[in-house]
C-alpha cells in the first residue's frame, strides 16, 4: 500500500489532502471534523489583525455555475476573512491543534501593509502551536479594497517585501498564496522566493460574475439589487490553476520552489493531476463545500490505488513527474501526425462528431443515409473536436501514424521530431 | 351485500368507491418542472436526429428538449406544435416506445431513452394551462372547406386551413369532438376531460366552426359540400367493425370494445359501469390492450387476452403489452376462438391453438376453453365508405377531384393519432396550394 504521508517544508500530514483557507477552516466544529473525517490538514481561514473584526454581507454570498443536472461546476464567493474575534480563533486553533498533532494546521493571514501589523499577528499565534502560516496575497473581493488580498498579491514588490517581514519575525514556514488576476503567475511567484518564503500556494480566487438576474438585472449573489466581483473557484477553475502551477514548477526562476496546488480539485485524479504538475500538496475547499468532508475517503483510496497501480510508494514518485512535459508550443513535434478514428460498434450515431466537425472544423467527418459517420483522413487535422463532443468515452480515439506512412491530407511521409523553431514557415528561421 | 370482483356475472361496483378514482386517474402524471429539466439535460441534441425522422410529425424534438432545459418551454410548445397541433394529446397516447424514444440514441447507448413523450407533454400542459394559443390566422382568404369527422386527421387539418385565412367547417356525426382522441383511448391515459379541453384549445385560432350530430350520407351528402365549398377534407374514420364470424358471437355478453372503450370514456362515474368476472377480449391491438386492462381496472377477476398469432404479431406495443400483464391481464397467443358458448348469455369462449405455417394461419386440433361472462371483440375495424365513394378497404389519398382524405380511412392510415395528425395537415398544406393556386 502506498504511503500517502507528506513532508511539506518541513510540516508533516498523514496525506496530502489540506483544507484551503475558506468557510469549511472557519471554526473549530468545522476543523475538528474535518480532521476526524481524515483530512491531513488545514489552513485556517484567513485571520486580520487584532480589533473589531469584519463584517459580512448579510445577504448570499455565494453565486454558483451549474452543469447538467445542477451538478456545482464553478462557485463565486464575496465572504471576507473570518468575521470572528482574533482571540477565538487563536484559542479554537490551539485547542484543536494540542489534539491533533499529526495534522497539518497552517494559519491564513491578512493583515494591512506595514511592518507592524505583521510583526504583531506572528507574534499572537505563535502560541497556537500551528504548523506554519499561510499569507493570504490573494482574495480578489473587499478586502483589495482595503489594500490587501490581492491588492498586494498583484504587486510583486508588496509580496516580496511582506514575505520577507514574515520571515524577519517568524519561525514558522511561511506559505506565499498567490492570486490568479494578474497576467503572469511566475512574476508573484518569484518575488515570494525572494523574499524568502518557503512555499507557494495556488490559485486563490478569480475575479467573476456568475450570472446576471435577467429579471433583476443584478448580478448573481445579488445583495439588494446590486451585485459585485466575487472569487471564483470549484471544477470550473482547475485547467487555469494547473497551467499556473505548471508555469511555476518548470519556470527556470522557481523550479523547485515548494507548491500546494489549489484550484477545483474535487477528486483523487484532480489531486494527482496537480501533484504531478508539480504540488506537493493539495488544497480542497468547494469539493468539501458542495459534498461534505467525506470526499476525502474517495480521494485516499483513490489515490492510493492509483500509486500502486504505478508502482509508486510515496507521494514524492509522483510529485512533478509531468512537469518535464510541459513545454512551449515551438517545441511541440509538428512531425506527430494523429488521425481521428470512429471505433463503429461504440457509436450511438448521435451524430454530434459529424456536425461539430461539418459546421465548425475542417469538413472531414462523413455521414451516410444510415448514420454512419467516418472520418475522411484526407481531410483530419486531428483537431480532437469530434472526441471532445463525442457523448461515448473511447468511441473516438486518435491513432497515430507511424514513421514513413503518408498522411493522406498533406500527402507527405511521416518525419522525424521537427518543431517550429526549424520549420521554414517560420520567419526567424528563413531570416537565417 | 356490495359486489365484488367475485360476483357472479357482469355487473357494476365491483370495486370500493375510492379504487375507481385511483384507478382510472393519471397513469404517468405530468413531470414537475425539475423532472423535466434532469430529463432534458439528457438530450445530446443530435445532429439530423433519428428521433425527428422517428416522428410521424417529424416534431423537431432536439430543439424543444434544448428549449425546455433552458426554461423556455413556452417555444417549446410552439416546436411542438408547428408540426404537430395535437402534440398534447400525442404526448399521452403516442407508442413512443415505437416512435421517438425507439429511435433515440440513448436508447442505443444505455437502453434509456430520453424521456421525449413525458417532456412534450411538460411543454404543451404548460402553456396550455396557462390558456394560451399562440397562433394568429393569416388574412381571410375567403375560401371554405368542409372538413367532415373531427378526429385527429380533421382538426388538425382544420387548424392548419384556419391558419392560413381559410373558413373551414367541421362536420362530426358524434356528439363531442375529438374521434378516437374523445371516444377511443383508455381512460386514464387521457383523465381530466383532456381531449375536449385541447380540441377547445384548438379551436382558439378562429375561423373553424364545428357541427357535431351532422353524419356524411345521412344528413349530407359529398356532392353537396363538393358543389358548396372549395375543397373537402375526409377524415372519418373507420366506422365498421370486423366480426368474430363465429358461431355464438351474437350471445349476450358479446360486445366490440372500441363501443365498451367509448362508454367507459363517456362514463363519469366508472362505478356504474357493468363488468363480467371473467373477460375474454379477442385481439391483439391497443384496442385490445386498453379494453383488457380497463376491464381489469373495474374490479373484473379474470381477464384474458387471447391473439390468434404469436407475440412478434401483436400490433400493441410491447410497452402496453407489459402495461397489461403488470394490471393482471394475461395474454394467450396462438389462438383463434371457434365458439362462443351459452344459452342467452356467453358463459365460454371455446379456442383452437393455431399455427402459421407455409399457407397462412392454420387451426390445430388442440382446444381449450375459457369460462367467460363477457366477452370483447378488438379484432380490426373497416372503413364504411361514404355514399358516392367507391367502396374500397381504405380511401385513396385524393378519391376524386377537390376531395382530400387522411387518418385512418385513408390508405396509409396508421391507428395512430400522430399519423392521422400529420396526414390532416398535410391534406391542408396541398388543399391550401391546390385553391390559393386555383386562385392565381
Amino acid at each position: 500500500m502506498a504511503d500517502l504521508t507528506t513532508n511539506f517544508i518541513g510540516i508533516k500530514s498523514p496525506n496530502p489532502f489540506w483544507l484551503a483557507s475558506a468557510p469549511p477552516t472557519d471554526k473549530e466544529y468545522n476543523v475538528r471534523r474535518a480532521f476526524e473525517a481524515g483530512w491531513g490538514g488545514v489552513v485556517w481561514k484567513t485571520l486580520g489583525s487584532e480589533g473589531p473584526p469584519v463584517v459580512n454581507v448579510n445577504g448570499p454570498r455565494y453565486g454558483a455555475v451549474w452543469g447538467a443536472d445542477r451538478r456545482l461546476l464553478g462557485m463565486n464567493n464575496i465572504e471576507l476573512i473570518t468575521d470572528r474575534p482574533l482571540e477565538v480563533n487563536l484559542r479554537e486553533i490551539k485547542s484543536v491543534k494540542r489534539d491533533w498533532k499529526d495534522r497539518a494546521m497552517i494559519i491564513s493571514l491578512m493583515v494591512p501593509c506595514d511592518e507592524e501589523s505583521w510583526k504583531d499577528i506572528l507574534h499572537r499565534i505563535e502560541d497556537t502551536e500551528a504548523d506554519g502560516v499561510e499569507l493570504n496575497f490573494g482574495c480578489p473581493h473587499g478586502m483589495a479594497e482595503r489594500g490587501m488580498g490581492s491588492a498586494v498579491g498583484q504587486v510583486p514588490e508588496y509580496i516580496e517585501m511582506v514575505t520577507r517581514w514574515v520571515k524577519a519575525h517568524s519561525r514558522m514556514p511561511c506559505i506565499v498564496k498567490l492570486t490568479p488576476n494578474i497576467s503572469d503567475v511566475r512574476l508573484p511567484a518569484e518575488a515570494a522566493k525572494r523574499g524568502g518564503a518557503d512555499a507557494v500556494s495556488l490559485i486563490n480566487t478569480i475575479n467573476s460574475i456568475t450570472s446576471v438576474n435577467l429579471d433583476s438585472f443584478s448580478p448573481e449573489p445579488m445583495i439588494d439589487g446590486k451585485g459585485t466581483h466575487g472569487g471564483y473557484c470549484g471544477p470550473a477553475v482547475k485547467p487555469i490553476a494547473l497551467n499556473m502551477v505548471a508555469e511555476i514548477a518548470r519556470s527556470h526562476e522557481t523550479r523547485g520552489l515548494p507548491i500546494s496546488g489549489i484550484g477545483g480539485v474535487t477528486t483523487w485524479r484532480d489531486a494527482a493531476e496537480f501533484m504531478a504538475l508539480g504540488a506537493g500538496n493539495v488544497q480542497v475547499c468547494t469539493a468539501v463545500m458542495t459534498y461534505g468532508f467525506k470526499i476525502v475517503e474517495e480521494m485516499i483510496s483513490g489515490l492510493s490505488q492509483y500509486m500502486d497501480e504505478k508502482g509508486m510508494v510515496a507521494t514524492s514518485d509522483l510529485v512533478g513527474r509531468a512537469v518535464p512535459n510541459v513545454t512551449d508550443w515551438q517545441f511541440l513535434n509538428l512531425n506527430y501526425v494523429t488521425k481521428a478514428h470512429i471505433a463503429q460498434d461504440a457509436c450511438i450515431k448521435c451524430g454530434r462528431c459529424y456536425a461539430a466537425c461539418e459546421d465548425t472544423s475542417h469538413q472531414a467527418i462523413s455521414m451516410s443515409a444510415e448514420r454512419v459517420f467516418e472520418v475522411m483522413d484526407d481531410e483530419c487535422v486531428a483537431c480532437n473536436l469530434c472526441i471532445n463532443v463525442c457523448p461515448v468515452e473511447d468511441c473516438i480515439t486518435m491513432v497515430e501514424m507511424d514513421k514513413g506512412a503518408v498522411d493522406p491530407r498533406t500527402g507527405k511521409p511521416v518525419g522525424d521530431y521537427a518543431n517550429w523553431t526549424t520549420h521554414p514557415n517560420n520567419p526567424s528561421v528563413a531570416a537565417e | 351485500m356490495p359486489n365484488s370482483p367475485l360476483t357472479p356475472g357482469v355487473q357494476s361496483g365491483r370495486l370500493p368507491g375510492p379504487a375507481y378514482a385511483r384507478n382510472f386517474g393519471d397513469l404517468e402524471p405530468v413531470l414537475d418542472r425539475h423532472e423535466a429539466h434532469v430529463a432534458a439535460d439528457r438530450c445530446y441534441f443530435c445532429h439530423d436526429a433519428p428521433c425527428i425522422t422517428a416522428c410521424p410529425t417529424s416534431i423537431d424534438i432536439p430543439l424543444f428538449i434544448r428549449q425546455i432545459a433552458t426554461g423556455t418551454a413556452e417555444a417549446a410548445a410552439k416546436t411542438i406544435w408547428d408540426q404537430n397541433i395535437l402534440g398534447g394529446m400525442c404526448a399521452r397516447v403516442c407508442p413512443t416506445e415505437q416512435l421517438c424514444e425507439e429511435a433515440c440514441v440513448r436508447e442505443a447507448a444505455e437502453g434509456k431513452p430520453v424521456e421525449i413523450g413525458r417532456l412534450q407533454r411538460f411543454a404543451t400542459d404548460k402553456v396550455m394551462a396557462a390558456g394560451v394559443h399562440p397562433y394568429t390566422r393569416a388574412a381571410q382568404t375567403g375560401m371554405r372547406v368542409a372538413v367532415v369527422g373531427a378526429g385527429p386527421a380533421g382538426l388538425a387539418c382544420a387548424h392548419r386551413l384556419a391558419l392560413h385565412g381559410h373558413d373551414v367547417v367541421v362536420m362530426e356525426r358524434r356528439k363531442k369532438p375529438g374521434g378516437l382522441n374523445e371516444y377511443g383511448i383508455a381512460t386514464y391515459k387521457t383523465p381530466d376531460d383532456f381531449a375536449a379541453k385541447e380540441v377547445e384549445w384548438l379551436l382558439k385560432i378562429g375561423g373553424i366552426t364545428l357541427q357535431t350530430g351532422v353524419e356524411l350520407g345521412r344528413d349530407v351528402t359529398l356532392e353537396q359540400l363538393r358543389s358548396e365549398y372549395d375543397a373537402v377534407f375526409l377524415g372519418i374514420g373507420l366506422g365498421g367493425v370486423n366480426a368474430l364470424r363465429s358461431p355464438g358471437e351474437e350471445l349476450a355478453g358479446v360486445r366490440d370494445a372500441v363501443d365498451f372503450i367509448a362508454e367507459l370514456r363517456q362514463t363519469v362515474d366508472k362505478s356504474t359501469l357493468p363488468i363480467g368476472r371473467d373477460v375474454v377480449v379477442i385481439g391483439g391491438g391497443m384496442t385490445a390492450v386498453d379494453a383488457a386492462v380497463q376491464s381489469r381496472l373495474l374490479g373484473a377477476e379474470t381477464v384474458t387476452i387471447v391473439y390468434r398469432r404469436g407475440q412478434d404479431g401483436m400490433s400493441a406495443s410491447l410497452h402496453e403489452q407489459e402495461h397489461a400483464t403488470q394490471t393482471g391481464v394475461r395474454i394467450i397467443h396462438n389462438a383463434a376462438p371457434v365458439a362462443v358458448v351459452g344459452a342467452g348469455a356467453v358463459e365460454a369462449v371455446e379456442f383452437a391453438y393455431t399455427q402459421t405455417g407455409p399457407d397462412g394461419l392454420v387451426l390445430l386440433e388442440e382446444r381449450f376453453t375459457l369460462k367467460a361472462d363477457q366477452v370483447f371483440k378488438a379484432i380490426g375495424q373497416t372503413l364504411t365508405p361514404p355514399p358516392g365513394v367507391a367502396a374500397a378497404k381504405k380511401l385513396d389519398g385524393t378519391p376524386m377531384a377537390g376531395v382530400w382524405a387522411g387518418g385512418d380511412c385513408a390508405a396509409g392510415g396508421e391507428d395512430l393519432t400522430v399519423t392521422a395528425v400529420a396526414e390532416g395537415r398535410d391534406a391542408a398544406e396541398a388543399i391550401h396550394a391546390t385553391i390559393m393556386g386555383a386562385v392565381r
